[in-house]
C-alpha cells in the first residue's frame, strides 16, 4: 500500500501519522482543536452502518469524521 | 437571508450571565470542562440534588447555578457548557469563553477525565492562559483505576502550577479536598503560578510589541498576554464581546492599532500568516498537553478501551447498528407502556374516588351547582386526567432514557444516523438535538447550539418538533393503548403498542430527514458543514441518581407545568360547555365551526379545538378531548380508562380518527414554550413563524392525504 494517502482511505484497523491539513479555515481550526497536528498518530477504528462517517482514535479519544473532512487530511501510514 | 451571527444567537448571552451575589463575600466559581467528564455529577454532588435546571438528555445547555457552603463562605457554582476548546469555533465555546472572561468569577474549576487526560489538558491549558485562579479536578479516578490508568496528581500539579484534586464524583470521593482547594484559591488567595506557555520566538516578539499597550487599555480586566495572542489571531468575536461586556473597543486606540500592524508585519515577513499562526499556537498547546500527560499519567494496560471498541463494533455495525437502535427504542416503549398501565388505572381510580368525595362535600356545604361544576367538573377533572394519563408514562420513560444517555449510547445514535443527515444536507449532531427533543422540544431547541453552522442550526430548530416530547408521548401511548391494543393489556397487546409507537417515532425521524432536505434545497440552501463527533467511553450509569433526578427534576417539573395549564383550560372548557348561545353551547359552536376543516384531515372539531387549546402545553390535549366529549354527551360518569374507549367510539372515532390524531400530534405547531425558545434562540420572528408553520403544514398535508386515501379506498 502507498505510504501517503488521505485519511479517509486509511483501512480500518490501520494507523497513520498526520502530515498535511488541507481543510478550509473553520474546519481546520476544529481539526487542530482535536489535536490533529503534525505527526499525530491516528487509528481508523470503524465505519458507521452506512459506511460514513468513520470513527478514529485520536489522542486517546474516539472521534467520528465524515469522509469529506477526512479526505482533506493527508497521512502517512505506519 | 439574515443568517448573520446577530440573528442566530449571540445576543442571548447577556441574560445568562447574571449571577447575583447575595452579599459581597460570596464567591463565584465557574465549573468548566470537556463534555462527558461528569461535570454535572460534580455540580450536583456539591450543590445537592435540588437544581431544577434545564439539564435534559444530552448536555448541560444553559448555565446552571447552585450554592454550597464551606468554612463559612458561600460559593456560587456556575455550570459552563462543556467544550473541548475555547477557540470560539461554536456558539457553545463562545458562551463558555465569554463566561470565563466577563462574568467576574473568582475561580475556575476545570473538571477533567482521568481516563483521557491528555485531551482534557488542551482545555486546561487554554484556561490557564486566561486566569491563574484555577483548580483542576481530575474526575473519574475510580474508572481510571479500573482501567489501570494511574494519574500522579502531585506531579500534575507541579507541571501545571495549580492545585490539582482527584475525585470520583459518583461516590463523592475527593469532593472535600476539592472544596478545600477552591477555598484556598478564593478565600486564602493562595494564588498559583501556572506554567508558562511560551511560543515560537517570532510570536513572542510580536506579543512583546503589543502587550504593554494592551495592558494599559485593559485596566486589569483581562489577562493582557492572552488578549494579545487573540489580537494577533484576528479574533473578532472576542473584540465584539469586549465591546459588549467591557465597553472597550481596543482597535479604536491608534497606538495599539499601529503596533498591531507592526506585529502582524513581523509575522508576515517570517511567513506566518493567520492560518499558520493558529496552527503554531494549537500545535504548541497540544505538544505541552502531550508532554504533561506523558509525565504524570501511567497506563498499565494499553488496550484499556478494548471493551468499548468491542461494544461499538456491535452497536454501530453495518448489519446490527440500526436494528439494535430501533429495538432498544421499542424495548423502552414496551417497558413504559406495560409499566404505566397498572399505575394509570390505580391513579385514575384514586383520583375519581376523591372526586366523588369532593362532590359530596360540595353538596353538604350546599354550594350552587355552578360552583361545583366549575371547580370539580371543570378544574379538578381536567387536572385528574392530566395526572393519571401523563404521570406514569413520564415517570417510567424519563429514567430509562436518561440511563441510555448516561451509558453514552446517544452519540452512537448520531454516529449511526449521520449519513442520513448528510444526505439531507443537515448536521450530524442534529440526531443529538432530536434526542434532547424527546425530553422537551424547548430543551432540544436550546441544544441546537451544539451545531456550529447557522443554516444547519435553523434546520435542526425547525424540525425538532417532529420528535414527540414527553408531553406528547403519553398522548400517543394513550391513543395506542385505548384504541389499538386495548387497555387491559396482555403482554402481547403491550408489545403491539410498543411496535406501533416505535413506528410513529421512526416516522417522525423520516419526516425530519425529508423536511430537512426540502429546507436545504429551498429556503435554507447550502451544503452540509464539517463536524467532528466524539464517541465518549461507555460509563456505568448511576441508577439511583438517575431515578431521583428524572422523577424530581424532569417528571414533576413537567407535570407541574402541565397542571398549571390544565387547571385554567379545564375551567375554560367547562364554561364554554355551559354557556349557551341559542340552544347550542359555546363549546359545541366552536367545534361545529372547526368541524368541516377537521374532518378533512381525519379529525373532528373537538379534537382540533383541543390541539388549539393545548398550545400552552401539549399534555392537556387528550384531557381536553375527554372533557369536551363528556360535557357534550349524556354520559356523566367516566371513571376508568377502560370506559374511555367507549366514550371515543360513541363520539364517532374510528381507527382512522385515532391514526390521524396520532399523526397530527406528531406533526403540528410547537407548544408555546418551544415557540418562545425558538424566538429567543433565533432572535427572529420570521424563523419562529417558519418553525410554527413547517410542522403544522406538514401535519395537515399528511393527515389529509391519509384520511382521503382511507376514505377513497373505503377503509373508513
Amino acid at each position: 500500500m502507498e505510504k501517503n494517502i488521505t485519511l479517509n482511505d486509511l483501512p480500518i484497523g490501520r494507523k497513520a501519522k498526520v502530515k498535511i491539513l488541507n481543510s478550509d479555515s473553520a474546519s481546520r481550526r476544529r481539526m487542530l482543536d482535536l489535536g490533529l497536528v503534525l505527526n499525530t498518530e491516528v487509528k481508523a477504528l470503524q465505519k458507521s452502518p452506512s459506511g460514513d462517517p468513520t470513527a478514529y482514535q485520536i489522542r486517546g479519544a474516539v472521534i467520528a469524521l465524515r469522509s469529506e473532512e477526512a479526505s482533506k487530511i493527508l497521512v502517512e501510514t505506519l | 437571508m439574515g443568517l448573520s451571527n446577530q440573528s442566530t444567537g449571540a445576543g442571548i448571552l447577556q441574560s445568562e450571565f447574571k449571577i447575583e451575589r447575595n452579599n459581597s463575600s460570596e464567591k463565584i466559581i465557574a465549573l468548566a470542562g470537556n463534555p462527558n467528564v461528569g461535570k454535572s455529577t460534580v455540580f450536583n454532588s456539591l450543590t445537592g440534588l435540588n437544581q431544577h435546571t434545564g439539564n435534559w438528555p444530552g448536555k448541560t445547555v444553559t448555565n446552571a447555578q447552585g450554592r454550597y457552603k464551606y468554612k463559612n463562605t458561600t460559593f456560587i457554582l456556575a455550570d459552563v457548557p462543556g467544550t473541548y476548546s475555547l477557540m470560539a469555533n461554536s456558539e457553545e465555546e463562545e458562551v463558555a469563553r465569554d463566561f470565563l472572561c466577563f462574568s467576574n468569577i473568582d475561580a475556575v474549576v476545570v473538571v477533567t477525565d482521568a481516563t483521557c487526560l491528555e485531551r482534557n489538558l488542551y482545555l486546561v491549558l487554554q484556561i490557564l492562559e486566561i486566569t491563574a485562579n484555577v483548580v483542576v479536578c481530575v474526575n473519574l479516578m475510580d474508572e481510571a483505576k479500573r482501567k489501570r490508568i494511574h494519574v500522579d496528581l502531585e506531579e500534575l500539579s507541579r507541571q501545571l502550577g495549580v492545585l490539582v484534586v482527584g475525585t470520583s464524583a459518583n461516590t463523592g470521593e475527593g469532593l472535600d479536598e476539592l472544596m478545600e482547594a477552591v477555598h484556598q484559591v478564593t478565600v486564602k488567595k493562595n494564588c498559583s503560578q501556572p506554567l508558562d506557555i511560551s511560543y515560537d520566538e517570532i510570536i513572542e516578539k510580536s506579543i512583546d510589541i503589543i502587550e504593554s499597550r494592551v495592558k494599559e487599555l485593559l485596566n486589569d480586566n483581562l489577562n493582557s498576554r492572552w488578549v494579545s495572542l487573540k489580537l494577533l489571531d484576528g479574533d473578532e468575536k472576542l473584540l465584539n464581546s469586549m465591546k459588549k461586556y467591557l465597553e472597550l473597543d481596543l482597535l479604536q486606540d491608534q497606538a495599539l492599532f499601529q503596533r498591531l500592524k507592526e506585529a502582524r508585519n513581523l509575522l508576515n515577513l517570517n511567513g506566518i500568516g493567520i492560518e499558520t499562526y493558529r496552527e503554531m499556537i494549537a500545535s504548541k498547546t497540544v505538544a505541552i498537553a502531550e508532554n504533561v500527560a506523558s509525565i504524570s499519567v501511567m497506563t498499565e494496560n494499553k488496550e484499556y478501551n478494548d471493551l468499548d471498541r468491542r461494544i461499538d463494533r456491535i452497536v454501530t455495525s453495518r448489519s446490527f447498528g440500526i436494528p439494535i437502535m430501533i429495538g432498544l427504542l421499542g424495548f423502552i416503549f414496551w417497558i413504559t407502556i406495560t409499566g404505566a398501565n397498572y399505575p394509570s388505572q390505580a391513579i385514575a381510580t384514586f383520583l375519581f374516588w376523591i372526586e366523588e368525595h369532593l362532590t359530596g362535600l360540595f353538596m353538604k356545604l350546599g354550594a350552587p351547582a355552578w360552583v361545583h361544576g366549575l371547580f370539580v367538573m371543570g378544574i379538578y377533572r381536567t387536572v385528574a386526567w392530566v395526572v393519571s394519563v401523563m404521570l406514569p408514562p413520564m415517570a417510567i420513560f424519563f429514567p430509562l432514557f436518561t440511563l441510555l444517555e448516561d451509558l453514552g449510547y446517544l452519540p452512537r445514535v448520531a454516529f449511526n444516523l449521520d449519513n442520513f443527515f448528510k444526505k439531507s444536507c443537515a448536521h450530524g449532531k442534529q440526531a443529538l438535538t432530536m434526542c434532547m427533543g424527546f425530553g422537551c422540544n424547548a430543551a432540544g431547541i436550546i441544544g441546537c447550539r451544539i451545531i456550529n453552522s447557522p443554516r444547519e442550526k435553523l434546520i435542526a430548530m425547525i424540525t425538532n418538533n417532529f420528535v414527540p416530547c414527553n408531553g406528547r408521548f403519553p398522548t400517543l401511548i394513550a391513543i395506542i393503548t385505548i384504541f389499538f391494543a386495548g387497555y387491559a393489556a396482555s403482554p402481547f397487546q403491550s408489545l403491539l403498542s410498543a411496535i406501533l409507537l416505535t413506528g410513529v417515532i421512526v416516522l417522525g425521524i423520516v419526516m425530519t430527514l425529508i423536511i430537512s432536505r426540502i429546507l436545504s434545497k429551498t429556503i435554507l440552501k447550502g451544503l452540509p458543514s464539517s463536524f467532528a463527533l466524539e464517541l465518549p467511553p461507555y460509563r456505568k450509569p448511576q441508577i439511583c441518581t438517575v431515578i431521583v433526578r428524572s422523577v424530581f427534576d424532569r417528571t414533576l417539573f413537567v407535570l407541574g407545568r402541565a397542571v398549571m395549564v390544565a387547571a385554567p383550560a379545564g375551567l375554560i372548557i367547562w364554561v364554554m360547555a355551559n354557556i349557551h348561545v341559542g340552544d347550542i353551547s359555546l363549546l359545541k359552536q366552536c367545534a361545529i365551526f372547526l368541524d368541516p376543516f377537521a374532518r378533512l384531515i381525519g379529525l373532528d372539531g373537538y379534537i382540533l379545538l383541543a390541539f388549539i387549546l393545548g398550545f400552552p402545553a401539549n399534555e392537556i390535549v387528550i384531557p381536553i378531548v375527554i372533557m369536551s366529549y363528556m360535557s357534550a354527551s349524556s354520559m356523566l360518569e367516566l371513571n376508568s380508562l377502560v370506559q374511555l374507549g367507549d366514550l371515543l367510539v360513541s363520539n364517532g372515532w374510528t381507527w382512522l380518527t385515532a391514526l390521524c390524531m396520532m399523526l397530527f400530534s406528531l406533526m403540528h405547531w410547537p407548544c408555546g414554550t418551544t415557540c418562545l425558545t425558538i424566538k429567543k434562540e433565533s432572535q427572529s420572528w420570521k424563523w419562529t413563524l417558519v418553525s410554527f408553520l413547517v410542522p403544522t403544514v406538514t401535519g395537515i398535508v399528511v393527515c389529509f392525504f391519509v384520511a382521503s386515501t382511507a376514505r377513497l379506498l373505503g377503509l373508513a
